[in-house]
């Protein structure tokens, strides 16, 4: 063959001398890191000496209970809302792909309308539903009515707030899943009908579990952005952090420093669902990839198993 | 076909519209139980919409096509033709296995589990048998050491086997296979014509598209050539193959061959 001609031999031959040569140099990277530095220097500077920022009076209280149980308030009210939004989302999504028209045009309709309405007004109007309709009625539809409730007791500020932030999550999350379904290749569900599964068990087992790969990332964005989201609520007027951080600001008279430590309780909270995003990304990327990359804890671990510690 | 046997598969002039374009014009043909009948033709003359009409993953809109006997899609009420709901067509297609060109395996699932879930989920199958049947299928597709390996750790030679070990598990009546070797490559496509000799051996009714040539007649009981929506010729294989009677079976073969 012509190709065993070009072929080295492979014994008796030495092998190549390895190449030294003079790596690129990149003037370019120190400029801009002294540049940098001395922006990050003067900005920490001005941190530790205004005592504008107030960091006593903010260590002081960033864990008074009020702002502990605001802390707490919001994340709970984050998981709610995103449950009620992931689950609303998904049957919407159902309902969006079904064949039934009817069907479908109601799904494209409520997200038409919760999706194209600003978040904080739906907050204020399920915060004010009394002043809308006093009482709501069960019973036959445009008939008598059995039981009749006030609106006031009905929707507490907890049920407004987690209707606004739920149903309007709702309307992003089908589009999100909506698109993760669609991204499923076409010869999945045909091989699934074809084995004589239902729709639903094809749906559920084989369409959705691969759709979470494309769906996960956009829906830890949205996690993020819920949980900076759930501040509006303190407009139903519901308590969670920003309201009892606000409190105090404008009990002390001094507002400014509260608003870094809200600050930084939301980048702490963001933070920690950011770790958990990408676990649950590499849960979901399992069988799509040859060979999933370590975490970075495992990498941490080869490197000490390395050194034999 | 012995007198009386009734056919597997039978169709009487089954014809099938895309909009305006007429994709099946008036197929007849009868597939006699543990018959491996090959089908081939050029692109676009129909062979895999045939095949997908026989599992319904296509409707006919003229014609009769039955599967052992009973219609497909269709009960008969008196003259009167009544559509399966959705669960009545999965029910039939628990019979009926189907092989596809591009694999189709479940990626998020190990070759075991892509064989477990339609009899597990489909037909309700208690776990231990399921597992147990689905690792004897999986050792007599050569792949007993890969059961725990995702489809992305596989050779398409063995997806391709995982695949039909899948369809296999669900004991089917009847085989469809659509081209299953054309997206392998050509040092992988032995392992799965071994494969399906086997299944054909062991008495498995079988209908298989292909471009394989040497499979169709060594294999094959009979042979179909199918172009522009027609049944050209039909026959047994080694006769068509060598004494082609029409000029567009002549013409195709010998670009093939
Ligand atoms: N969903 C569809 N809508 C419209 N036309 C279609 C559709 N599916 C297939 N066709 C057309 O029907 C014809 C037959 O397609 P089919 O896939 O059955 O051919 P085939 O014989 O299997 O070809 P190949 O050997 O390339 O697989 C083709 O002309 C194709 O373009
Ligand atoms: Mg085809």
């Amino acid at each position: 063959m012509s190709t065993s001609a070009e072929v080295r031999p492979q014994v008796g031959a030495p092998p190549p001398e390895p190449i030294k040569a003079i790596p690129v140099r990149h003037p370019g990277r120190w400029v801009a890191m002294g540049v940098i530095a001395v922006l990050v220097a003067m900005l920490v500077n001005s941190v530790v000496t205004n005592p504008n920022w107030a960091w006593d009076f903010q260590l002081e209280n960033a864990f008074a209970p009020p702002v502990v149980r605001g802390v707490l308030t919001t994340l709970w009210l984050t998981v709610a809302s995103m449950l009620i939004g992931v689950t609303l989302g998904v049957i919407l999504a159902i309902m969006r792909l079904s064949p039934n028209p009817v069907l479908s045009g109601s799904a494209w309709c409520y997200v038409w309308v919760f999706r194209g309405t600003p978040v904080l007004v739906q907050l204020v109007i399920w915060g004010n539903l009394n002043s809308l309709y006093r009482e709501i009625s069960l019973g036959v539809p445009f008939g008598t009515a059995l039981t009749t409730f006030q609106t006031r007791d009905l929707i507490p500020p907890i049920a407004a707030a987690l209707l606004g932030l739920g149903l309007n999550e709702a309307a992003y999350m089908s589009e999100i899943i909506r698109a993760g379904i669609l991204s499923v290749d076409e010869g999945q569900s045909e091989a699934a009908s074809a084995l004589g599964m239902s729709r639903m068990q094809t749906l559920r087992r084989i369409v959705l579990p691969q759709a979470m790969r494309v769906v996960v990332p956009p829906t830890g964005n949205e996690t993020i952005s819920m949980l900076k989201t759930t501040s509006l609520v303190a407009y139903v007027p519901y308590v969670e952090l920003f309201f009892q951080t606000s409190a105090i600001g404008s009990r002390t008279f001094r507002p400014f420093p509260m608003l870094v430590t809200a600050s930084l309780w939301y980048l702490a909270m963001t933070s920690v669902l950011m770790v958990g995003q990408y676990y649950i990304e590499r849960y979901y990327a399992r069988g799509s990839v040859r060979e999933l990359p370590a975490t970075p804890l495992q990498k941490v671990r080869m490197r000490l198993s390395r050194r034999g510690i | 076909m012995g007198a009386g046997e009734r056919p597997m598969v039978q169709a009487e002039q089954v014809h099938k519209w895309y909009g305006r374009f007429e994709v099946l014009k008036g197929i007849d043909l009868e597939v006699a139980p543990a018959e491996v009948m090959c089908i081939v033709g050029p692109s676009g003359s129909g062979k895999s919409t045939f095949l997908r009409c026989i599992n319904h993953l296509e409707r006919i809109h003229a014609g009769r096509l039955s599967v052992d006997g009973h219609l497909v899609g269709y009960r008969e009420k008196g003259d009167k033709l009544y559509e399966m709901r959705d669960r009545e067509i999965a029910r039939q297609r628990l019979d009926i296995g189907m092989v596809f060109q591009r694999f189709n395996l479940f990626p998020h699932m190990t070759a075991l589990q892509n064989v477990m879930e339609a009899p597990l989920r489909a037909k309700g199958e208690p776990k231990h048998d399921v597992r147990l049947h689905a690792l004897a299928l999986l050792e007599r597709v050569g792949l007993a050491d890969r059961a725990d390996s995702y489809p992305s750790q596989l050779s398409g030679g063995q997806q391709q086997r995982v695949a039909i070990a899948r369809a296999l598990c669900m004991r089917p009546k009847l085989m469809l296979f659509d081209e299953p070797t054309s997206a392998l490559d050509p040092e992988l496509v032995g392992e799965v014509l071994d494969v399906m000799r086997g299944l054909a051996e062991s008495g498995m009714t079988m209908i298989v598209v292909t471009h394989e040539m040497g499979f169709a007649r060594e294999v094959g009981d009979s042979l179909v050539f199918m172009d522009e929506g027609r049944v050209v010729e039909a026959g047994d294989p080694r006769e068509v193959l060598t004494n082609p009677q029409h000029e567009r079976t002549r013409a195709f073969l010998s670009k093939v061959l």
